[in-house]
C-alpha cells in the first residue's frame, strides 16, 4: 500500500463530523422523519405568520350575523359561536401550545440534564439523592401536579410552564444520568482529567456532549407529549383561559356547540394531533438514526 | 426477591409523604384560609386569634400537615365545606365509577393492541406493518378528550346509538371505554410489537422449529410469552395512568368519577375536598406503580434470578 492511499484512508476514517452534521446524514434517508420535520416546519411557519400578521383584535372581533358558518372560501374552517373566524383563531392559538411546549421542555431538559450528568458522572452519595428525589418527582402525573398548581397559583403561563416542565424533567435525569454513565470510564475522560480540568467542566464539556444523542431522541418525543398535555389541561379549565385561543381551550369552546357546528371542535383538535404526530415521528425516525447498534 | 419487595414497600412511605406534603403545602398557600368565611364585624381579635387557633392556623404548616396524615391513616380527611359530607366517604362513593370504566376500557385497549402487535411484528417491515405502526402512531398523538368529543358527535348527537354521558346503564359505558381503550391499545400496540421483534430474534425460536414446533405454538406460546413480561408492564402502567388521570375522559363524558369529584370540589374552592380527592389519587398511583414493578420482577425469572442468594446462582 502507498503512503499517499494509507492517508486517505486514515483521513477518511477520521473525518470528523458534527453530531448535528451526522444525524442529518441518517435522517435524509428516513422517510417517517422527513415527513414529520417538513410538516413540523411549515407549522412554525404558520405560527411565525400568526405572530407578525394576526392581530389581537382580529380574533377577538365579534360577528353576531356570522355565527356558526360551515367552512367556506371565505371563512376557511367556518366560525364560531360568536362569528370569530375559527382559521384565524387556530393560527393565532398555536404560539401558545408551541411556546410553552418548547418552554416546558427546554427547562425539563436544562434540570434534568444538569442533575442527571451530575449523578451518573459522581456517583455515590450524590447519585443516591438525586436518583431519589427523581423517583419522588416522577410519581406525580402532569394532570394533577398541573390542576393543583394552576388552582393554587392562578391561571397563567408561567405556572402552566413550571408544572408541565418539572413533570417532565424526570425522565431526562434518568437518560442523562444512563448516558453520562456509558462514557464515564472512556479515555477522554481519563486524559481530562490528567490534564487538571475541573469535575465541572469534564462533565459539561467532554462526557455529556458525547452522551447527548439518546437525551435528543427524548427531547423531540418529549415535546410531542406536552402539547398533549398542555391542551389536556387548558380542555379542563385549568390551563390558558377560553377568550384566548389556545388549542386545547378552544375544543373546550367548541363542545358545547359540537351539534350544531361540530367544525369548532375539529379543527384547533386536527392541528393538535397534526403536530403530536409530527414530532412522533422526527422522534421516531431520530432513535433509529441515533441508535448506536445501527452505527455502521 | 422478599427483601427487595420489602424494600421497594417501605421506600413507599417517604415517597407518598414528601408528595403528599408537596400538595399539602401547595394548596396551603393558596391566598385565604378556612376561617376567612367566618370572621364577622363584631369579632374582636382575640375571637378571631381563638378562631385561627381552632383549626391550628397558629401553627406552622407542618404541624397541620401531621395531623392531616395522621387521620388520612384513620380514613379521616375531614368534611367537604359545600355538601358537610364525609371527604373519605365522597371519595370512595365515586371511586368504583372510575375503576369499572378503566377495567373496561383495559379490556378494550389490550384486546385491540395483542392482536395488532403480534400481527405487525410478524410482518414487520411489510406495508402491513408501516400501516399498523403509523395507526398507532396516530392514536398516539390524537387527544382523548378531542377523540372523546368525535366519537360523542358522531353516536350520540349525529346517530343516536347511545348515551352522551352516564346514565346508569351499560351503553353509557361504550363511548368512554372505547374512548380510552383505544388511546391505551395505541401504545401497547407499539410496546407489544417491539417486544414481539425482540424476542422473535432470539435462538430458542429457531430451536423450537427446528424440533417442528408448529408455527402457531411457536408464536403463542414461545413467543408470546416471553413477549409478555414488557407488555404486562405497559398494561399495568395505562391502568394507573387512567385512573389517575380519568379527569380528562369524566370531563368530556360527564361521568361521576373520582377525577370530575375533584375538579368540581376545585371549582368550588371546596379545599379539604380538592386536598383529600388528589392525595388519595397520588396514592393510589404511586402504589399501582410498585405492584406493576414488583409483578415485574416476580414475572420474570431473569429478574428474580438477580435477587436469588449467591450460593444459588452460582450453581446456575
Amino acid at each position: 500500500m502507498n503512503k499517499k492511499s494509507s492517508q486517505t484512508l486514515i483521513s477518511q476514517k477520521y473525518d470528523r463530523k458534527g453530531l448535528l452534521s451526522e444525524i442529518w446524514q441518517r435522517i435524509r434517508t428516513n422517510p417517517g422523519a422527513v415527513l414529520g420535520m417538513i410538516v413540523l416546519c411549515i407549522l412554525m411557519l404558520t405560527m411565525l405568520y400568526g405572530i407578525f400578521f394576526i392581530s389581537y383584535e382580529q380574533v377577538t372581533k365579534m360577528n353576531p350575523l356570522q355565527r356558526f358558518k360551515p367552512p367556506s372560501a371565505e371563512h376557511w374552517f367556518g366560525t364560531d359561536e360568536m362569528g370569530r373566524d375559527l382559521f384565524l383563531r387556530v393560527i393565532y392559538g398555536l404560539r401558545y401550545s408551541y411556546s410553552l411546549a418548547i418552554g416546558a421542555v427546554a427547562m425539563a431538559f436544562v434540570i434534568g440534564t444538569f442533575f442527571g450528568s451530575l449523578a451518573g458522572f459522581f456517583g455515590g452519595r450524590v447519585d443516591t439523592i438525586i436518583m431519589r428525589t427523581t423517583d419522588i418527582m416522577s410519581s406525580v402525573p402532569t394532570i394533577l401536579l398541573g390542576m393543583v398548581i394552576v388552582s393554587v397559583l392562578g391561571s397563567s403561563t408561567l405556572n402552566l410552564l413550571l408544572a408541565i416542565g418539572i413533570t417532565a424533567s424526570p425522565m431526562f435525569v434518568r437518560m442523562s444520568r444512563a448516558s453520562v454513565l456509558t462514557v464515564r470510564g472512556n479515555e477522554y475522560v481519563e486524559a481530562a482529567q490528567a490534564i487538571g480540568m475541573s469535575n465541572f467542566r469534564i462533565v459539561f464539556t467532554q462526557a455529556l456532549p458525547n452522551a447527548l444523542s439518546p437525551l435528543i431522541v427524548t427531547l423531540t418525543s418529549r415535546m410531542g407529549t406536552a402539547i398533549l398535555e398542555i391542551a389536556s389541561l387548558s380542555f379542563i379549565g385549568f390551563g390558558i383561559k377560553v377568550p384566548l385561543p389556545e388549542l386545547g381551550a378552544l375544543v373546550s369552546s367548541g363542545r358545547n356547540f359540537i351539534n350544531p357546528a361540530p367544525h369548532i371542535t375539529i379543527f384547533p383538535g386536527l392541528f393538535i394531533v397534526l403536530t403530536t404526530f409530527s414530532f412522533a415521528m422526527l422522534g421516531d425516525g431520530l432513535r433509529d438514526a441515533l441508535d448506536p447498534r445501527l452505527k455502521k | 426477591m422478599f427483601i427487595y419487595s420489602i424494600k421497594r414497600i417501605l421506600w413507599l412511605i417517604p415517597t407518598i409523604i414528601c408528595v403528599s406534603f408537596i400538595i399539602y403545602a401547595l394548596m396551603d398557600l393558596a391566598p385565604g384560609t378556612v376561617v376567612d368565611s367566618m370572621i364577622t364585624s363584631e369579632m374582636t381579635k382575640e375571637d378571631i386569634a381563638e378562631l385561627r387557633a381552632q383549626y391550628d392556623l397558629d401553627k406552622p404548616m407542618v404541624y397541620r400537615y401531621g395531623k392531616y396524615m395522621l387521620r388520612l391513616v384513620q380514613g379521616d380527611l375531614g368534611k367537604s365545606q359545600v355538601s358537610g359530607l364525609s371527604v373519605w366517604d365522597l371519595y370512595t362513593s365515586r371511586f368504583p365509577m372510575t375503576l369499572r370504566l378503566a377495567l373496561v376500557s383495559l379490556c378494550i385497549g389490550v384486546a385491540i393492541a395483542l392482536p395488532l402487535g403480534i400481527f405487525a411484528a410478524l410482518h414487520s417491515g411489510t406495508i402491513w406493518d408501516n400501516l399498523t405502526t403509523g395507526i398507532a402512531l396516530i392514536g398516539i398523538s390524537m387527544p382523548s378528550f378531542w377523540t372523546g368529543l368525535l366519537l360523542l358527535f358522531a353516536f350520540s348527537y349525529h346517530i343516536k346509538i347511545f348515551p352522551s354521558g352516564y346514565n346508569g346503564t351499560l351503553a353509557s359505558y361504550v363511548l368512554p371505554a372505547v374512548t380510552s381503550g383505544f388511546m391505551m391499545s395505541a401504545s401497547t400496540t407499539r410496546q407489544t410489537r417491539s417486544a414481539m421483534l425482540e424476542v422473535l430474534r432470539q435462538d430458542y425460536l429457531r430451536t423450537a422449529r427446528a424440533k417442528g414446533v408448529s408455527e402457531r405454538m411457536i408464536i403463542i406460546k414461545h413467543a408470546l410469552g416471553n413477549a409478555l413480561i414488557p407488555i404486562i408492564t405497559q398494561v399495568g402502567m395505562m391502568l394507573a395512568f387512567s385512573l389517575a388521570g380519568s379527569v380528562v375522559i369524566e370531563t368530556v363524558f360527564m361521568w361521576p368519577g373520582i377525577g370530575q369529584l375533584t375538579i368540581e370540589a376545585i371549582n368550588r374552592r371546596d379545599t379539604p375536598l380538592a386536598c383529600g380527592g388528589i392525595i388519595l389519587t397520588l396514592i393510589l398511583f404511586i402504589t399501582m406503580l410498585l405492584i406493576v414493578d414488583l409483578l415485574y420482577a416476580l414475572v420474570d425469572p431473569r429478574i428474580r434470578a438477580q435477587f436469588a442468594p449467591a450460593r444459588r446462582r452460582k450453581s446456575a
